[in-house]
């Protein structure tokens, strides 16, 4: 018990220290799952969008094949990447493998989804309120899409916010394709896994308290700015 | 106030329907109708709940397209508006959905606020025009929606019940405006079941019943003269079905 108060205490002196090695990791860590979040906004709010807005053949599967993919285990979508990305693998020339930007890319293949399919439901409950009376200003779908995104902000915030959680706490698919290196792809939950079978609790435990204030600080952020938005806007 | 009427109501081109039905599920909601509205008059589609006044209203405006046969413009398509019974209105601020609207229809946007000001000032917004248009009252969210379809200067302006949901003074203001629109030369077609409004508005009465056009009369002979019982019980204040 001793052991784990004195963890708690050299934790939180690194922590109010902004020891070297945890601020470095902690920047690389956002550095990751914030790009891997905004490229995946980028690309999944539209798409959402796109799938809520027209119907074609084929358009069941995708959203099925979404929704699945919301539950797609993290270390598959390493193991995805490191294949792409080895040396003898398709992709192989760029030399992406065990680079932060390697790290992106598997983040972005699991916070896709979650953001596509929870976008989709968003805007298309929005759409079915706006239909009529965008048709009627004689807008097309196409032209309808950044208007529906708009005013779904509030819920879309929501959205993005549950792609931030799955990529910050994610481990498995960091793991593989950045390789935990010391320095250059050591993020929070890789460094949390290493220095725990190390028995660096303190380390450890520092950590993962950074990662827990930073996910709630986000949320919290969120939550505040979503409110006094619903407030205003009714 | 009436700086844009003296437009010519020849220019309006007529709306016609050649045996127009729609059928949802196999159910028969209206039947073949063959109808053609001319002129910049007032028409009022009456009716009963569930005879096809917001179905026809939407075959025409072309927001729905009949199951069988056409619904077209004479010559061109007008520039139209609706005002629906529910105002749709954008989670924005009052000016923000009308400079909404001249944006989609291509207005420049240096013009756009000074545009929506007037707007909101001539339906007795001005004071609102900070406020998310979702907090207004019924009343003031019928009106924004009014002033939406003032700015997109319909020739032709369809309204759906527009006053069911509102009380005395919000029905008044409603109607006024519609009578604004007129005098601006919009044709009018507008769907309601209050007998009293439609005397107020109506040049001429386009009766549903049971997804049927049972009379298209001038207002004055359908008031005085009904040709048809149902018509008539309608009249009298019976409850047709």
């Amino acid at each position: 018990m001793s052991d784990d108060a004195n963890a708690f205490q050299t934790a939180l002196a690194l922590i109010l220290g902004r020891d070297p090695d945890l601020v470095g990791i902690v920047m690389l860590s956002l550095q990751v799952s914030l790009s891997a979040v905004l490229i995946a906004a980028l690309i999944g709010l539209p798409l959402g969008a796109a799938l809520a807005l027209w119907r074609f053949p084929g358009h069941g599967v995708i959203v099925v094949i979404l929704n699945a993919l919301m539950g797609l285990p993290p270390v598959v979508a390493g193991l995805s990447v490191y294949l792409l990305l080895s040396r003898a693998g398709p992709l192989g020339e760029l030399g992406l493998l065990f680079t932060p930007g390697a790290m992106i890319i598997a983040q972005i293949i699991l916070v896709l989804p979650i953001i596509a399919a929870l976008a989709r439901q968003q805007v298309e409950e929005l759409f079915q309120e706006y239909r009529e009376q965008l048709t009627s200003l004689g807008l097309s779908r196409l032209r309808m899409i950044p208007t529906l995104l708009w005013d779904a902000r509030l819920g879309l915030v929501t959205v993005v916010l549950a792609g931030f959680g799955r990529a910050s706490a994610e481990v498995g698919a960091v793991m593989i394709v950045g390789g935990n290196i010391d320095g250059v792809t050591r993020v929070m939950t890789t460094a949390i896994v290493l220095e725990t079978s190390k028995g660096n609790l303190p380390l450890a435990l520092g950590l993962g308290l950074v990662l827990l204030s930073l996910v709630a600080l986000v949320n919290a952020g969120a939550y505040l700015m979503s409110e006094t938005a619903r407030r205003r806007l009714g | 106030m009436n700086d844009l009427s003296g437009r010519l109501t020849a220019e309006i081109p007529s709306l016609v329907l050649e045996g127009a039905s729609f059928l949802h599920r196999g159910q028969v909601l209206l039947s073949p109708l063959d109808l053609r509205l001319t002129g910049c008059c007032r028409t009022l589609v009456m009716g009963p709940n569930g005879a096809g006044k917001s179905l026809l209203m939407r075959l025409a405006h072309g927001l729905l397209t009949p199951s069988k046969g056409r619904v077209h413009w004479e010559g061109r398509t007008p520039r139209q508006a609706m005002v629906f019974q529910r105002p749709v209105l954008l989670r924005r601020s009052a000016l923000a959905n009308l400079s909404y609207a001249l944006a989609v229809n291509g207005t420049p946007r240096r013009l756009r606020k000074p545009r929506a000001r007037e707007a909101l000032e001539r339906f007795g917004l001005a004071t609102l025009e900070k406020r998310p248009a979702r907090v207004l009252s019924g009343g003031e969210q019928q009106r924004l929606a009014l002033a939406r379809a003032w700015l997109l200067d319909p020739e032709v302006l369809f309204l759906d019940e527009p006053t069911s949901a509102l009380d005395p003074a919000a029905i008044k203001a409603v109607e006024d405006a519609v009578q604004e629109f007129h005098q601006r030369g919009t044709r009018i077609v507008m769907s309601s079941h209050d007998l009293h409004q439609a005397r107020r508005l109506a040049d001429d009465v386009l009766f549903l019943c049971r997804g049927k056009v049972i009379e298209h009369a001038p207002a004055e002979t359908f008031f005085t003269a009904p040709a048809s019982s149902q018509a008539r019980a309608f009249i009298r204040g019976d409850l047709v079905l």
